[in-house]
């Protein structure tokens, strides 16, 4: 992990780390340092904000491609119609 | 008190109660109604845990019948689908530990967060040498300007589906709980038995895979 104290300016964030911090980012997971150097990195590099943009828009995609039109086994679903039949005696 | 009110948010808390009433009331089609819903992604769910499909069906049979056993007890501090998922989500790591005879859960966890990794492949990025040491070495495009059916197209779906079957068993149960079944952070950890950086991780990991398969194939239909 990176440890730099406050008084020396911020090393600046390389592309290639910010990708890997991003989920950090995302999650609020980032010390207040880090954030910082990523916001500020985000200021300045078009490709990392292109990057971000596409993570959040795999999050959203991913989030519709749920199994959706897949039905359960048939026996499977007899089963726990069964089950509940009993249970509703 | 009146608080301003999401409506949205009331109707679903609404039709919600109404759905565990009808459940207390054994009414078989509201039962079957959320069975059918919720089935595929809860077999998806269990075959993470467990060494076969047929042991899959068999928890997901057992989830069903702990549900209806618990129902008077639910008390709605979660939704009842994250309820159910949870029953799920225990009783199969549970027969997974039991049956499999391999690695439990949480092992598989800690080995899939462990070793170098990279989001994207370090030669994207500039070397050390360069004037911007490991900037990217090319531009990337903007989704945001990609035709809208790219990212909602029915190809698109199935391409996630792929990507995420590809991943590592716990990057995938992860991924599947956040981004699929939308559960918070502290949520999965909890439920896996998992610490939250380790969670992180193992969802970095599996969101960067997926992204990368999108772009590839972005990539190859420009």
């Amino acid at each position: 992990m990176t440890d730099h104290t406050i008084t020396e300016p911020l090393p600046q964030l390389p592309c290639q780390d910010l990708v890997e911090v991003v989920t950090d980012y995302l999650e609020g997971a980032l010390g207040d340092v880090d954030h910082q150097r990523f916001e500020e990195h985000l200021a300045i590099c078009e490709p990392c904000v292109a990057y971000v943009e596409q993570i959040r828009l795999t999050i959203a995609a991913t989030g519709r491609a749920g199994v959706q039109g897949e039905a359960l086994p048939a026996d499977l679903r007899e089963g726990i119609r069964d089950a509940f039949r009993d249970w509703a005696g | 008190m009146s608080e301003p009110v999401d409506t949205t948010a009331a109707q679903a808390d609404a039709a919600e109660l109404r759905l565990v009433e009808r459940l207390r009331a054994r009414d078989e089609a509201a039962f079957m109604e959320i069975v059918d819903a919720w089935g595929p992604s809860m077999l998806r769910l269990a075959r993470q845990f467990t060494p076969s499909t047929a042991v899959a069906e068999e928890v997901v049979q057992e989830t069903w019948l702990a549900v209806l056993d618990g129902i008077d007890r639910f008390e709605g501090r979660s939704s009842l689908k994250t309820w159910v998922l949870r029953i799920l989500v225990n009783r199969a790591k549970t027969r997974g530990t039991r049956e499999r005879r391999t690695v439990p859960f949480a092992s598989l966890a800690g080995q899939e967060s462990e070793g170098d990794f990279h989001a994207v492949a370090a030669d994207r990025f500039l070397t050390e040498e360069a004037k911007y040491p490991r900037h990217w070495g090319s531009p990337l495009p903007r989704w945001e300007a990609q035709p809208e059916r790219a990212l909602e197209s029915a190809e698109t779906l199935a391409l996630i589906h792929d990507a995420i079957d590809d991943l590592p068993p716990a990057q995938r149960t992860v991924i599947l709980l956040r981004d699929i079944e939308g559960w918070d952070g502290p949520q999965v950890s909890n439920a896996l038995d998992i610490t939250e950086t380790n969670q992180r991780v193992l969802l970095h990991r599996a969101r960067s895979k997926v992204r990368a398969a999108l772009e590839a194939d972005f990539a190859s239909a420009a």
